[in-house]
């Protein structure tokens, strides 16, 4: 049904996706955990941080990036040095510029979900014999689960949609950083490419919906589970 | 059991608790608002003091000048709140065996059918926390605080948050569990019959975060000025008593220094010993043995001391065999009496007067 292109643009698309959130889900709960818990000074920074690449410009995000991480930055320079790593016009960028706008939209429902948490709960789990880390991995993590799989779905949505920050972090090499939503633009820029980009267009509501039920029957599970329903 | 002197301050507001109980059971009694869930709150390491010192069945768990602080989960404290908060992602199984996760001895299975059995919550093992009434879920959070292994059992208002007939539904188990655990119990309560049902040895009273009272219960129930003016009516005696048997017309008889006492019956066997909750203004006095009256409890004893309490009542002791009991009347019946100390007296108590008070067993403690 797909050919080699389009499998190869799919696989592109997932990879730089799930790689997005899998690498931004640790910071996020951090982020969501600052947020909801801590009662810093540096809250409000922190907050409107994270929420930054939600109302900036997605080209402006990109081409910051590209700015701060470029070869020719000294941050960009000293991480290929060290760790060999590149991001810019390399999968790795799209995965990160598609990390960087999907973070605020994983942090919100994580943080209302750790902020719903009756911490007394937590408490009583003290009292019972768990140390606080051991408090966070059975009783926080678990009761919080229902928002972070929110916060999944929806960075995944995002970062496998994205495309300002991509297109100009990372830019639209084929086989490289070329993403659905690239595949599907390049398509619709030369003609007679229309019948391509439908049949991508209809590839990316596929995903998207697969990602939503998925979602939905996760969160269905852990509610069962739960007993709530 | 457990000894503390700390201080601390929440807002504006001092706390200062000094208190010391070498009983297995503690009771814990104050208005609402007297800082009586910070105090267990500062025992179970969730707040810390600004300084002191703390004990807990011997062993020092905060001392601020020797730079101690145990914290929390290594306190071993089972702690049973107000509302039962049960872990709501699991089921009542692995709520009751959250904390042997943790224990370092983890407890033999036969302690787990034990704590379920005297609870009586084999039945909902499988089921989820969202499903319980009010009453079994509290069942189960004690259940799940006594598996923990805890070196001391702290009871928060465990029947605050219930009506009154989930209430009814608890209180004999935490009575059973305060009767036959051996893990000392810390009970707290701003209902007096409930404490001195549960905790009929040491007392300890707070009002605006102070320890006003910490002693015997009985010591405390003379002192209406600690009482507080929801339970200054309340001011009385605790007269031990051992069941003789059951009497007719519904009633248990009891000895009482040699005399029969009779109250509304008493679910407990012959040979038991309990400790009744006389009121001082529900006893009347007679100088002779009164015929031909109502009231079924007629006590021979002799004044032990007269009191003057403010304009119009006196306070009377009496001696009943090796006990005391207190009577309030006014002034004006003791001149009409003319008291003096030494002399005997009979004092008359009405059954019902007995019916809705404290009561409480004596197990072997």
């Amino acid at each position: 049904m797909l050919d080699a292109a389009q499998a190869e643009i799919l696989w592109l698309s997932l990879q730089v996706a799930l790689t997005a959130v899998a690498c931004s889900l640790p910071l996020a709960l951090a982020a969501a955990w600052f947020l909801a818990r801590s009662r810093r000074r540096g809250r409000m920074v922190l907050d409107a941080l994270v929420h930054l690449p939600l109302v900036l410009p997605p080209v402006v995000t990109g081409y910051l990036l590209l700015v701060a991480l470029g070869r020719n930055s000294p941050l960009g320079g000293w991480l290929d040095a060290t760790f060999g790593l590149t991001f810019a016009f390399h999968w790795t960028g799209a995965a990160l510029a598609g990390a960087v706008m999907g973070f605020p939209l994983m942090v919100r429902p994580i943080r209302l979900s750790l902020e719903a948490i009756d911490t007394r709960v937590e408490d009583a789990a003290a009292t019972l014999g768990a140390s606080p880390i051991w408090v966070r991995a059975t009783v926080t993590l678990p009761l919080a689960l229902p928002g972070i799989i929110a916060g999944m779905v929806l960075a995944f949505a995002r970062a496998l949609g994205e495309f300002g920050a991509t297109i100009t972090f990372a830019a639209n090499i084929p086989g490289e950083t070329r993403t659905l939503p690239l595949a599907i633009y390049s398509f619709i820029q030369v003609p007679g490419g229309e019948a391509q980009a439908a049949q991508l267009i209809a590839i990316s509501v596929a995903v998207s919906l697969a990602a939503l039920v998925a979602s939905e029957l996760i969160a269905r599970r852990v509610k069962r589970l739960r007993g709530a329903g | 059991m457990l000894s503390l002197d700390v201080e601390h301050r929440i807002g504006d507001f001092d706390l200062a608790y000094a208190l010391d109980s070498r009983e297995r059971v503690t009771g814990l009694f104050g208005p609402s608002g007297a800082g009586k869930s910070t105090l267990l709150r500062i025992v179970a390491g969730l707040i810390t003091p600004r300084r002191g010192r703390i004990e807990i069945a011997g062993r020092c768990v905060f001392d601020s000048d020797r730079g101690i602080r145990v914290p929390a989960h290594r306190r071993r404290i089972g702690y049973v709140f107000q509302q039962a908060r049960l872990f709501p992602h699991l089921n009542v199984a692995r709520n009751l065996r959250y904390g042997a996760w943790f224990a370092r001895a983890r407890p033999a299975a036969a302690r787990f059918d034990r704590v379920v059995d005297m609870l009586d919550i084999g039945a909902l093992l499988d089921r989820r926390v969202a499903g319980l009434s009010g009453g079994e879920a509290q069942r189960v959070a004690i259940g799940r605080a006594l598996l923990a292994n805890p070196a001391m059992l702290l009871l928060d208002e465990p029947l605050a948050s219930l009506d009154a007939a989930r209430k009814a539904e608890v209180l004999p188990y935490i009575e059973r569990l305060s009767r036959e655990s051996e893990v000392p119990i810390v009970f707290v309560s701003h209902q007096l019959d409930e404490m001195l049902r549960l905790a009929n040895r040491h007392v300890v009273a707070l009002r605006d975060g102070r320890v006003v009272f910490s002693g015997e219960s009985a010591a405390f129930l003379a002192r209406p000025d600690l009482l507080g003016p929801e339970h200054a009516r309340d001011a009385g005696t605790l007269l031990r008593a051992e069941i003789r048997g059951t009497a007719a017309h519904g009633l248990s008889a009891l000895d009482c220094e040699g005399q029969p006492l009779f109250v509304p019956r008493l679910d407990q066997a012959p040979g038991g010993r309990v400790h009744l909750h006389v009121r001082a203004r529900d006893v009347m006095l007679a100088r002779s043995r009164p015929e031909d009256i109502s009231a079924l409890n007629v006590l021979a004893g002799r004044v032990d001391a007269i009191a003057q309490d403010g304009d119009q009542a006196v306070e009377v002791t009496l001696a009943i065999g090796n006990q005391r009991l207190a009577a309030r009347i006014t002034r004006y019946s003791a001149e009409r009496l003319a008291l003096a100390e030494g002399e005997p007296l009979y004092a008359v108590i009405k059954s019902l007067a007995l019916a809705e008070q404290a009561w409480a067993r004596l197990g072997g403690l």
